[in-house]
């Protein structure tokens, strides 16, 4: 007899394989640099997806960890002047900085709601900082970080070794799907290691989770250092696609159109959320060429029917209909057979 | 006779003006089954819940030891790996899980990865949870779940197990069944078990300790406290 699963499922490595093949050749006929910013995107829900959807840690405040991963980079990569450690440290210091802020709450047993409403300050916090950073006196080595104007023109993506190489274009979007599919791959080993059942374990049941003896606080502090180094990289790899890095790296509407993405996914699933960034960022971007609607607008409608009508999202719905209907399948084939049999009887005593 | 295995030296919790539990001293000694009875109200699951660490530092004054260690201000968890295992008030079990995961939580952390799929599978023999291993919690009767969340205390393979109301909303047939199992599990561990249902207690034949406004009113066997006059004036009244 084994645990099972915990709900995570397996990986359709058919449908992923398709997937790779469909997203290789994209090139071929489409141009690369909206599908590299979707893809960005994507990876940035995964980090959120991951926390809340399996750990159920909701933060307000997820847009610090995109943003400190792509101010780290563009310093970094303004002292250093190649990109292969500005892109570690991309990683390794959201990473830190979630893994302190985490560690304050919860091992100082903050309730859900502060638990939000500070992760919503740390973030308005570093973009009012980031906003009053303008003049010479705000600079870290050879970065001036510039105020609301943020820091342009910094080294972006090259091959390891040699700067002079730079990564961009075709090249760039492959990195970036790279990246996602890294990430992607090793958020399902957590979830199927024995950190990930524990993770879904405090999720369910945090009392219960302590009352095993579990250090729930620990947990909780390391996936949110985990997610804070995902969004870290989304930020780092957004900062490289923009080649510019302002202060709306930290905005409002940044963390909540990653909360959006999440919610209309659906929690409990990867795959959802980012799907969910890569439609209805798209559906951000149309919207942009126009002035009738506001985006904004748009997605929030999206939001309150989502939530109005399938609280649960678009994944674990979808799986939830595809059961139904294969159950509904089955029953349809058992009542045919009892009816076959039925008549053959029938047949048989006349 | 054997040491101790609980103590409490002049255990006090109070919440603003109410003394929840007022400066008890209790010793609980190897592979006893004592069971906790009072009204509503006596501070017998406060009691519960302060020697396992679960009641603030700020509230509570005296010392809690196990197994001679003094572990008065200890988290919950730190208690817990002592090999202590709880069963809540209030069925605290993982809904949104199937048994099966529910159990390898509990016994992943004391057997490891390896183990644990071995100690699960124990435990759903002993229990008999064969029929329900693969449905999840949150589906299951009150009375199923009940069973869960002791099959998740025993996962954890502790030598000192704490029942709370583990026989509320029982029928007769599960709590007799329930009644078994207890001391099967008291064959191995130390137990203390809160109850109301006078029937459940007397069933499970052991030594009584009465509360009564957060004190200690009377300790004894079954047989002479629910006999004792002060017991029936402040708690049973007539149902004795």
């Amino acid at each position: 007899m084994t645990s099972s699963g915990f709900g995570i499922g397996r990986i359709r490595w058919n449908w992923l394989g398709a997937l790779a093949v469909l997203i290789a050749a994209l090139p071929l006929v489409y141009e690369t640099s909206t599908p590299t910013l979707l893809a960005i995107w994507a990876l940035f829900a995964l980090s959120l997806a991951l926390m809340w959807g399996y750990a159920g840690i909701l933060s307000f405040g997820h847009a610090a960890y995109f943003g400190l991963g792509a101010y780290t980079y563009a310093i970094a990569s303004f002292n250093i002047g190649e990109s292969t450690v500005p892109l570690l440290l991309a990683l390794v210091v959201p990473a830190i900085v979630a893994a302190i802020i985490g560690a304050l709450m919860f091992y100082g047993r903050i309730s859900d709601v502060y638990l939000g409403v500070m992760t919503l300050v740390v973030t308005l916090i570093l973009n009012r900082f980031m906003n009053a950073t303008a003049g010479d006196a705000y600079r870290i080595g050879n970065a001036r970080l510039g105020g609301f104007n943020g820091i342009p023109a910094f080294p972006t993506l090259n091959v390891p070794g040699d700067p002079n190489w730079a990564i961009y274009g075709t090249a760039y979007y492959y990195v970036v799907i790279v990246c996602l599919l890294a990430a992607y791959l090793i958020a399902r080993w957590i979830l199927s290691s024995a950190f990930g059942r524990t993770l879904i374990g405090i999720r369910e049941n945090e009392q219960r989770m302590e009352l095993l003896g579990y250090d729930v606080a620990g947990y909780k502090t390391a996936i949110f250092s985990v997610s804070g180094a995902m969004a870290g990289l989304a930020g780092s790899l957004f900062a490289n696609w923009a080649e510019i890095v302002t202060p709306s790296v930290f905005s409002l509407g940044q963390t909540a159109e990653v909360l959006i993405w999440v919610i209309v996914g659906g929690l409990g699933t990867l795959i959802g959320p980012m799907i969910a960034a890569v439609a209805l960022g798209s559906l951000k971007l149309g919207l942009g060429h126009q002035t009738t609607i506001d985006n904004s607008l748009v997605l929030g409608a999206i939001l309150i029917l989502v939530v109005l009508l399938i609280p649960r999202g678009f994944a674990p719905s979808f799986a939830a209909w595809r059961r139904l209907f294969a159950q509904a399948q089955v029953h349809r084939r058992q009542a045919r057979s009892t009816r076959r049999r039925r008549l053959a009887l029938q047949d048989a005593k006349q | 006779m054997s040491e101790p295995v609980v103590e409490t030296q002049d255990l006090a919790v109070q919440f603003g003006g109410v003394h929840a539990v007022d400066h008890v001293n209790f010793i609980l000694r190897e592979r006893e089954l004592r069971c906790l009875i009072g009204p509503n109200g006596a501070g017998k699951s406060t009691f519960f819940k302060s020697i396992t660490g679960q009641i603030r530092a700020a509230n509570s004054s005296g010392r809690v030891f196990i197994r001679g260690q003094d572990v008065t201000g200890w988290a919950t968890r730190h208690i817990m790996r002592l090999g202590i295992g709880v069963k809540t008030q209030v069925p605290s079990v993982m809904n949104g899980l199937t048994v099966l995961e529910n159990l390898w939580l509990s016994a992943r952390r004391t057997a490891g990865h390896d183990g644990a799929d071995a100690a699960v599978e124990e435990v759903v023999a002993e229990l008999e949870l064969n029929g329900i291993a693969r449905r999840l919690v949150g589906e299951l009767a009150h009375g199923q779940r009940q069973l869960v969340e002791i099959g998740t205390v025993l996962a954890n393979k502790p030598w000192l197990v704490l029942l709370d109301e583990p026989a509320a909303g029982l029928t007769n047939a599960e709590t007799d069944r329930l009644v078994a199992i207890i001391k099967r599990i008291n064959q191995t561990a130390t137990l203390i078990v809160v109850d109301h249902d006078m029937h459940f207690v007397r069933t499970l034949d052991s030594w009584i300790t009465v509360f009564h406004q957060g004190a200690i009113l009377v300790e004894g066997h079954a047989d002479k406290v629910l006999t004792d006059p002060s017991v029936r004036e402040v708690y049973l009244g007539n149902r004795a």
